[in-house]
């Protein structure tokens, strides 16, 4: 199964956060499975129309994702799933 | 007498209190985080943080014990496929408007957002729902509202009418304001005697960058704008507008408003230098008020800085109860008057920038 890490940030918001491992074949399936675990946090990834923020990362196996618009990169069963915030701003 | 505030700024929400005629800065919520909007929902004391998060998006939280616990709820959010025009999707950019429904409706809320939605909530606050005939409005559809001051248009003034709850009205920058008498249903420009000065034709019926709106406590027929090409007055509600600048004087160019909750003739502005600059009118700090329903302006300086000012305050900034009056600027200063705005003391000169005030 995927593993899916996030950036220390978001515990801010969700304290109970841990990394783990998530039944998904697909990014867009990744993320709703995290948001069923954390509710809301997709909305912190991802606007109301299903982009990636603007100032959000996704790495897949340490590179980042293409498509910020659908979330078409492919996963495989062992992808590392890593959500960062893009360091920006003073 | 009003003796709580609640600061929005770049940095938190902070929490002042007036305590034997003196205000003092106390709690500080949500550290860090800019806070478009801090709201106190006056019929339940329930508070509100809208959040402006640079990495996750507009976020609210709410608090029913005056900020001990909070709880996140879901923010506005435009429905799937909507676009601000072809092919560019919309998505909330900016939470900047916040108003209770009134006594009539205690589950109402409104909350208006960049880029150019109002949201509705009949559940307190729960969820939230596009008023899809003011998005739908064929003066945005067409093209005739944008953005002023934000990358797209933006509702900043919502205006509940106390003697019909459903009649609203709200204030967009750049469009103009718009009346609906039916809770949003159907709508009407109110536009009439507004000018727009960067607009190729300054009397077109849309286009129009009123800053702010506020509807005077005791009379909800005078209505006022702090706009970009001046301050305006209506004594209509809204049908028809009149310019109240002072040309010779300091009372043209600003973003704050607010009105007496005693005296319908009585207001506040905060000038600034012209839409170029942006920056406290020759770089002092002042306030004007009117004791004459805009006839004559009167400029208030005693106790603000004088000498290398570049302090602006912001449209949500300027807040007054009685003979109090206070405003917070975007340089994190901090003011308080006793006397109606003719002498100021500092409450802070440390805050960060400062995005909204409520006296509660």
């Amino acid at each position: 199964m995927p593993k899916v890490k996030f950036t220390y940030a978001l515990k801010r918001f969700f304290p109970d956060l841990q990394d783990g491992l998530i039944e998904a074949v697909n990014l867009t399936d990744a993320l709703h499975e995290v948001d069923q675990r954390y509710p809301g946090l997709r909305s912190y990834i991802l606007d109301e129309q299903g982009r990636l923020r603007k100032h959000v990362q996704i790495y897949l196996d340490g590179d980042p994702i293409r498509d910020r618009e659908n979330l078409s990169d492919p996963i495989r069963s062992e992808t590392e799933i890593f959500l960062m915030q893009a360091l920006s701003g003073g | 007498m009003k003796k709580t505030l609640l600061i929005g700024t770049r940095k938190g929400l902070v929490v002042a209190r007036k305590k034997n005629g003196t205000w003092q800065l106390g709690d500080v919520h949500h550290e860090g985080v800019p806070v478009s909007i801090a709201y106190a929902d006056p019929r339940s004391n329930t508070w509100w943080a809208c959040f402006d998060h640079g990495h996750w998006g507009v976020k609210m939280q709410r608090s029913v014990d005056e900020g001990r616990t909070w709880e996140e709820v879901t923010a506005p959010a435009y429905p799937e496929g909507a676009e601000v025009k072809e092919g560019v999707p919309a998505t909330t950019r900016y939470l900047w408007a916040m108003q209770q429904g009134g006594a009539s409706h205690p589950n109402r809320l409104w909350v208006g957002t960049e880029p150019g939605g109002l949201f509705q909530s009949r559940d307190q606050g729960s969820s939230f729902q596009l008023v899809e005939s003011l998005w739908n409005h064929p003066s945005r559809v067409g093209g005739q509202w944008f953005g002023g001051g934000r990358d797209h248009a933006g509702i900043h003034s919502v205006v509940v009418d106390p003697r019909n709850e459903d009649r609203i009205l709200v204030g967009v920058s750049c469009a103009g304001v718009f009346e609906s008498k039916d809770a949003g249903l159907t709508w009407t420009v109110r536009n009439t005697g507004l000018r727009a000065d960067f607009l190729p034709d300054p009397q077109a019926e849309y286009g129009h960058d009123p800053h702010i709106l506020i509807a005077s406590p005791t009379d909800p027929d005078i209505l006022w704008q702090q706009n970009h090409c001046g301050i305006f007055k209506s004594s209509d509600g809204a049908a028809t507008w009149q310019d109240i600048s002072d040309p010779e004087g300091e009372a043209n160019f600003g973003f704050a408003l607010s009105v007496a909750s005693d005296n319908a003739a009585q207001a506040w502005v905060a000038p600034a230098n012209s839409d170029v600059t942006r920056v406290a009118l020759q770089r002092k700090l002042c306030i004007c008020r009117t004791d004459d329903g805009g006839k004559s302006w009167r400029t208030f300086r005693k106790g603000l800085p004088q000498d290398h000012c570049f302090d602006i305050v912001y449209r949500h900034s300027l807040v007054s109860d009685g003979d109090d009056v206070l405003f917070g600027t975007t340089t994190g200063n901090l003011f308080h008057s006793g006397d109606r705005g003719e002498s100021w003391q500092v409450i802070s000169n440390y805050l960060p920038m400062v995005y909204s005030l409520q006296l509660i």
